[in-house]
């Protein structure tokens, strides 16, 4: 297993250079793609767009998810069901920088289910985007103490934190930022729904079975696409594993801790025995009891690093739809390339009159005789207009290809950039509330010792 | 039971129990030519006895329910043993030093087993030379505790490590077993070289020096001696055990139960730190894994890793201190406790004795007015001796164990902050690590 892991890395190992490679050049790319992107925008999503553009909403608009509460309500098929609503605060950011009294907050409440909405809203409508995840619907890789339970309070405040992070990455995206439907979800509580579903994005939203059947057919894949897809397995699996592995530590840690509260305990027993050693024991007993009781904190913090990872485990899928956007309008142009190679075939077959292949025309016009020169014009004028047609369509999704290539390159240098920069933050997060857990260890032992060196 | 009886057992008692040389008489030998520190030494071995004594009888005239009484006593005691644990006082006061090591595997076509290096030095008269060194094998030092038991009927003998092991669970001859049976040797041997009465026992003498161990020596007289003791124990209740003996009893039993409950907790948090350290590898085995597939994060997740892996080195090495060092001593006190009990049950048998034979005689004195013969007051002589003893031994028993879990449990933190500061160590330098990489890039940036 080790083995495996360890060949299949040295694999990636390669394929992530050739993608740093790629991303080295198109870095220039990405800075010029910059300035021009406005125009690309204003094609695509016109409509959407707020009039303000090119620069994030969060430097206009503060945002949090200030609270969460829990409602009781009838659903579609009038059961009665429990849900969970967050509060998200909007304030604008100007106000603040003045001083003085923050202005009143605009308040509406979502439910999780509406930031889902949001987010397929977004992920439909900016396929070449990473779109930044949600946090989990259900508790993952828990370990045993931690609940799996959906209302549960420590549940909901984590994910009160996630689904602020959500709206503050896709408010200081750049292009995400200035969407409306997005504007709308912070700001109009009544009718928000309803507009999501005028956009038609439902109809946009490409049927799973077809991006399927791309995967398998496109012939001349990208190579750095087929990189970042390799990369988001791997991450994706690495993460996976590194959770559950955690959790299992966790555990285990747990139970160290916890097992040396029996000493408070039987310290204390012993100490009504004990004339000289008494105090102490009892004393010392107390501090293991403190020492037990310590790693509930402990794990509780570092529940914290383990939704940073998880944020990065679910962006995985988000790379993941990028690579497999990019592989449908792939196969679409290699559909129309086809056609239109066809068509021009056909054309040549008929202008010169030769059949090269035994086909079913080939039979028809043995059996009923050759068409009529007139007959042959016409077909030929017909297969030219639509051969025409083909060559605009190939041209069309072509640059609509190199678009897509452009546009979500850029946005995937961004989101590595981000990544290495968030991880490596996490990471030195984690390693202080190692040492702080160390430095606790410390405190508690020394403390026990200073009583059993009284005895 | 008078004052004056049990004075003048003190200064004779033992001698017709056991015709071994008493640490009284050793304390008469200074007339003798002999070095200086001998002088010094086994006078205040006498002295210390003479101290125990004097305390030990008022406890017997004063109440029954005296069990702070006792702990005064005790108290007392410790005071008298701080200043022997001083390092200067105690280098005056041991004369005899005693030390286990150097296992060695013996092959041969009966048997496979092990000898250990027994290492004496000494300025005791009763050796022959300053110092000795000789091979015993287990089943030496278990010949030993016997002759002990039996010729020292009314003493505490220190516990040996467990004679038996379970076949396929433990290797007789791994290195980890003979390293702690080893020291448990140890540690028997210095108690008994420690203690002031069994320290002169001729056995502990014959073992200490004489090239070849002859088991037979005196085994007839001693075991009549064991049976005698066992012999009028049948089924007698006693009229009444007194309280400091039945406190003894007492705190001996939840002690044990306190013990059996430690060494579960020891036990059951060494499952779990290995468990922890299973997992703990793999963790770091995933960040290395991690670490192959990034570029800019290549490094910081390769530390992690590092870190990760010093934590595991951190985690094994107390784990195996606390296995190797805590819980032996845990075992120790266990059969230690054992030990006292059976001594508790043979001062019973004891007293029981006299109080059967005194009855008897008082039955006898109604019906003919006879005198009480001699042979009772020899008995009452006995239990009054026992008592002594036994409460001399209990008390440096009692300071031993405080002493023992002082340095224990200390121990026990200590190796847990040496833990925490180890891990601590290791994230700190990652974080140097990271903070470094990050400055580095700004630099490049701004270059």
């Amino acid at each position: 297993m080790r083995k495996r892991c360890a060949s299949s890395a040295d694999s990636d190992n390669s394929s992530s250079q050739v993608m740093m490679a790629d991303s080295a050049s198109s870095d220039e790319v990405a800075v010029i793609g910059n300035t021009d992107l406005t125009s690309s925008e204003s094609e695509n999503n016109l409509i959407n767009t707020m009039v303000e553009r090119g620069t994030a909403l969060l430097n206009k608009m503060e945002i949090n998810v200030a609270e969460a509460e829990k409602r009781t309500g009838k659903n579609t098929v009038n059961m009665q069901e429990t849900y969970t609503v967050y509060l998200i605060e909007t304030r604008p950011a100007e106000t603040v920088q003045e001083g003085g009294t923050p202005a009143i907050p605009d308040t509406l409440w979502r439910r999780y289910s509406e930031f889902e909405l949001l987010r397929m809203y977004l992920l439909v409508t900016y396929p070449y985007i990473i779109i930044p995840p949600l946090p989990e619907k259900r508790a993952e890789f828990v370990w045993h103490k931690l609940s799996a339970d959906n209302l549960d309070p420590d549940f909901v405040e984590r994910r009160r934190v996630g689904l602020e992070n959500f709206l503050l990455r896709v408010a200081s995206h750049h292009v995400l930022s200035n969407d409306k439907i997005f504007f709308n979800f912070l700001t109009e509580e009544k009718g928000w729904r309803e507009a999501v579903f005028e956009t038609g994005f439902q109809d946009k939203a490409d049927p799973r079975l077809k991006s399927l059947s791309a995967m398998f057919r496109v012939k001349n894949p990208d190579k750095r696409f087929i990189a970042l897809k390799h990369y988001g397995d791997e991450l994706n699996t690495i993460i996976s594993q590194l959770l559950r592995v955690r959790a299992r530590v966790a555990d285990r840690l747990y139970g160290v801790y916890k097992v040396h509260g029996n000493y408070g305990r039987v310290f204390s027993e012993w100490s009504a025995i004990e004339k000289e050693m008494g105090d102490g024991l009892q004393s010392a007993g107390h501090h293991m009891d403190t020492y037990a009781a310590s790693i509930d904190d402990i794990l509780e913090e570092e529940e914290h690093y383990a939704d940073q990872l998880k944020e990065y485990y679910f962006y995985t899928d988000a790379v993941r739809s990028v690579c497999r956007k990019h592989e449908l309008i792939q196969y679409e142009l290699e559909m129309v390339a086809q056609d239109f190679a066809n068509k021009k075939q056909q054309k040549e077959e008929l202008a010169t009159g030769t059949v090269r292949v035994f086909s079913l025309k080939g039979m028809t016009s043995k059996l009923f005789g050759q068409e009529s020169q007139e007959q042959r014009e016409i077909r030929l004028a017909a297969l030219e207009q639509s051969i025409c047609e083909g060559e605009e369509l190939v041209k069309l999704k072509n640059t609509e290809c190199q678009e897509f290539v452009r546009t979500a390159w850029e946005d995937i240098e961004r989101f590595k950039e981000q990544k290495d920069r968030d991880l490596r933050e996490a990471l030195i997060s984690y390693a202080i509330m190692q040492i702080s857990m160390c430095k606790k260890g410390i405190q508690v032992w020394s403390n026990a010792k200073e009583c059993f060196n009284k005895m | 039971m008078s004052v004056g009886a049990a004075r003048g057992l003190a200064s004779s008692g033992q001698k017709p129990i056991a015709e071994i040389l008493h640490p009284l008489s050793a304390a008469e030998e200074p007339l003798s030519p002999g070095p200086d520190v001998s002088v010094t030494g086994s006078a205040s071995v006498g002295g210390e006895k003479e101290a125990g004594l004097t305390n030990g009888t008022p406890v017997e005239t004063s109440s029954p329910a005296s069990a702070s009484s006792l702990f005064n006593r005790l108290q007392l005691d410790d005071d008298l043993e701080a200043d022997a644990r001083d390092p200067y006082a105690a280098s005056e006061t041991r004369d005899l030093f005693v030390t286990v090591d150097d296992p060695k595997k013996h092959v041969s076509t009966m048997e496979t087993y092990i000898t250990y290096r027994v290492s004496t030095k000494t300025t005791r008269i009763e050796f022959d030379l300053p110092e000795y060194c000789v091979r015993r094998r287990y089943q030496d030092f278990d010949w030993l505790r016997i002759k002990l038991e039996d010729s020292q009927p009314t003493h505490l003998i220190p516990p040996l490590p467990e004679k038996f092991v379970m076949k396929g669970v433990v290797d007789r001859f791994s290195e980890e077993f003979v390293e702690t049976r080893m020291k448990a040797l140890d540690k028997f041997l210095k108690r008994v070289a420690d203690h002031p009465v069994l320290s002169f026992n001729t056995h502990l003498n014959a073992f200490l020096s004489a090239k070849d161990l002859n088991k037979r020596q005196g085994l007839a007289l001693l075991s009549k001696v064991g049976e005698s003791v066992k012999h009028v124990a049948g089924g007698y209740k006693l009229r009444a055990r007194p309280a400091e003996f039945c406190a003894m009893g007492e705190y001996l039993d939840t002690f044990s139960q306190k013990l059996g409950t430690i060494d579960r907790i020891a036990q059951r948090i060494l499952k779990e730190q290995s468990e922890h350290l299973t997992e703990l590898r793999e963790y770091g085995a995933v960040y290395s894994s991690w670490a192959a597939v990034e570029d800019e994060l290549r490094r910081p997740l390769e530390g992690v890793a590092g870190c990760v892996t010093t934590c595991c080195g951190a985690v094994e090495e107390l784990s195996d201190s606390m296995s190797q060092d805590f819980l032996p001593v845990l075992r120790e006190y266990v059969l230690y406790i054992e030990s006292m009990k059976n001594v508790l049950r043979k001062r019973d048998q004891s007293q029981a004795e006299y109080e059967g034979r005194l009855e008897a005689a008082i039955l006898r004195k109604q019906e003919d007015r006879a005198p009480i013969p001699l042979e009772v007051e020899k008995c009452q002589d006995k239990v009054e001796c026992f008592n002594a003893d036994l409460k001399a031994d209990w008390e440096r028993w009692q300071s031993n164990k405080r002493q023992d879990f002082k340095q224990l449990l200390t121990g026990m933190a200590d190796k847990n902050i040496s833990y925490y500061e180890k891990s601590q160590a290791a994230w700190e330098s990652l974080i140097t690590l990271l903070q470094d990489k990050q400055t580095e890039d700004k630099t490049s940036e701004t270059n």
